[in-house]
């Protein structure tokens, strides 16, 4: 195998990487926002909150992100006649996705947390939504933490299929490299030891990070 | 204070509690006693709605409970509740748990809600677990400190579901006599409490429940000295022996 190929092209695979992480960091941002809506939507008791949210995770978690990707990049512009940069489709089609994803994560955290912690907060005069602001989802989101975490690493490895819509993320410029040079195999396993490496360290943070929160604090 | 009538509770087909009538004066301490299943937890927790009644009124302090045109909110901030698992808010600090009531409802400055709690924490003897985490105190030092939390916002009312149910023997005396101080200084209170001690010395009244009603009520020394219904003659036959 031939890697001179670097030299020249190594400004690729480096703004390629950005655009990935850019991608799946708001990606998933913008994922737990709309998973906690989607998460207390689907346990409240109204009925219609209920049902869009359940209908909404069902849609998603039962089509292709291929298919979901196309259908923004292509339909919302022309939805919302608006031309939107090729980035921010990405963002929306991976966000919108994972929120379902990560809306059943919450909403299993929630549903974790004991309902006494809830009674205790409305026995003390607290509103339903401030309790759940400030005694449930923050134990919820502590529980959860390597379920999100590992949404995050599922994400950016998914991301790279914004690729077939010519987002210039990691995969896209890998690509474009290999066109460039003739090279079929190389440029690939750059792609990969990239992909890699970024998971590899964020799966090493995370547990780093979940060893630390159960010794600093004992409290659950 | 508190004027309970006709209350009802179904859970689906179950029928829980099958008329309650009852009424709390200022300044009494009400305790609940009887078997296991009768409903007297459903019964407090019907006081304060955290569960909702199937039929009835409660009225408390001349608001009802029931109407939901009533802020139930603003109701509950003069009914403090401790429950048989402390149910403290595991991620806080004690001093945490005890002001996050008074600020974020009550809108309480810091300072003052700092204020209360540290005299609340005096009171209770354990001003030295201010910045302790939940889990780092012993089962009679959560009840504690549950208490004092509920304290906090300053209710008229107290209301105790097996506050020492859940405990080691050697913490129930602790904990018993922060509610008998309680009691002494003339707080409203209504204890669910398998503590028989308990009730004959700071009960102002027992109610014994059964089925889901009240089967009998009056002066602590009236009902175990000389109950009247069969059923409490053997509920407390069976208790006052072991
Ligand atoms: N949320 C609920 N859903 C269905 N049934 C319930 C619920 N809560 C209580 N019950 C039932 O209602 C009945 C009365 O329960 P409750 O907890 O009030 O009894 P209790 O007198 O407090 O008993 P204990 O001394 O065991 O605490 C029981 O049969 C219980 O199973
Ligand atoms: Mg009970």
């Amino acid at each position: 195998m031939d890697f001179s190929f670097l030299q020249k092209y190594y400004g690729f695979f480096i703004e390629g990487t950005s655009i990935t992480l850019f991608l799946s960091f708001f990606g998933v941002v913008l994922g737990v926002v709309l998973g906690v809506i989607l998460a207390l939507m689907k346990l409240s008791k109204n009925i219609l909150l209920k049902s869009f949210s359940s209908a909404y995770i069902e849609l998603v978690r039962g089509t292709p992100l291929l298919v979901q990707l196309y259908i923004i990049y292509y339909g919302l512009p022309r939805l919302v006649g608006l031309d939107f940069n090729d980035n921010t489709l990405g963002i929306v089609a991976i966000s919108l996705n994972s929120a379902a994803y990560v809306g059943e994560i919450i909403r299993a955290g929630i549903l974790s947390i004991d309902k006494g912690q809830l009674e205790a907060a409305r026995s003390l005069g607290m509103p339903h939504g401030m309790a759940m602001k400030t005694i449930i989802i923050p134990q919820a989101f502590k529980n959860i933490l390597p379920a999100l975490g590992n949404e995050f690493i599922v994400l950016i490895k998914e991301s790279s299929i914004v690729s077939v819509v010519g987002i210039h993320d990691l995969m896209y410029n890998a690509d474009t490299v290999r066109g460039n040079t003739y090279l079929p195999f190389e440029p690939l396993v750059i792609a990969a030891l990239i992909y890699f490496t970024i998971t590899f360290i964020l799966s090493k943070l995370l547990s780093l990070l979940e060893r630390r929160m159960r010794a600093g604090d004992s409290s659950i | 204070m508190i004027q309970v009538s006709n209350l009802q509770k179904k859970f689906g087909k179950l029928h829980v509690l099958k008329g309650i009538d009852s009424r709390i004066k200022q300044g009494e301490v009400v305790v609940v006693i009887g078997p296991s299943g009768s409903g007297k937890s459903t019964f407090l927790r019907c006081l304060n709605r955290l569960e909702e009644p199937s039929d009835g009124e409660i009225v408390f302090e001349g608001n009802s409970i029931i109407d939901k045109r009533n802020d139930i909110n603003k109701l509950r901030e003069k009914m403090g509740m401790v429950f048989q698992q402390f149910n403290l808010f595991p991620h806080m600090t004690v001093i945490e748990n005890i002001t996050l009531a008074p600020m974020k409802v009550k809108k309480l400055s810091k300072e003052s809600a700092m204020d209360i709690a540290f005299g609340l924490l005096k009171r209770i003897g354990l001003e030295d677990k201010a910045y302790a985490y939940p889990s780092q105190l012993s089962g009679g030092q959560k009840q504690r400190i549950a208490i004092a939390r509920a304290l906090a916002m300053s209710p008229d009312v107290m209301l105790f579901d097996e506050p020492t149910s859940a405990l080691d023997p050697e913490m129930v005396g602790e904990v018993l006599d922060v509610m008998k101080k309680l009691a002494a200084e003339g707080m409203t209170m209504v204890v669910v409490t398998h503590e028989m001690g308990f009730a004959r010395e700071v009960g102002s009244r027992v109610l014994f429940m059964d089925e889901g009603k009240i089967v009998e009520e009056g002066s602590p020394e009236v009902v175990f000295s000389e109950p009247k219904h069969p059923r409490t003659k053997d509920f407390l036959g069976k208790v006052l022996r072991c």
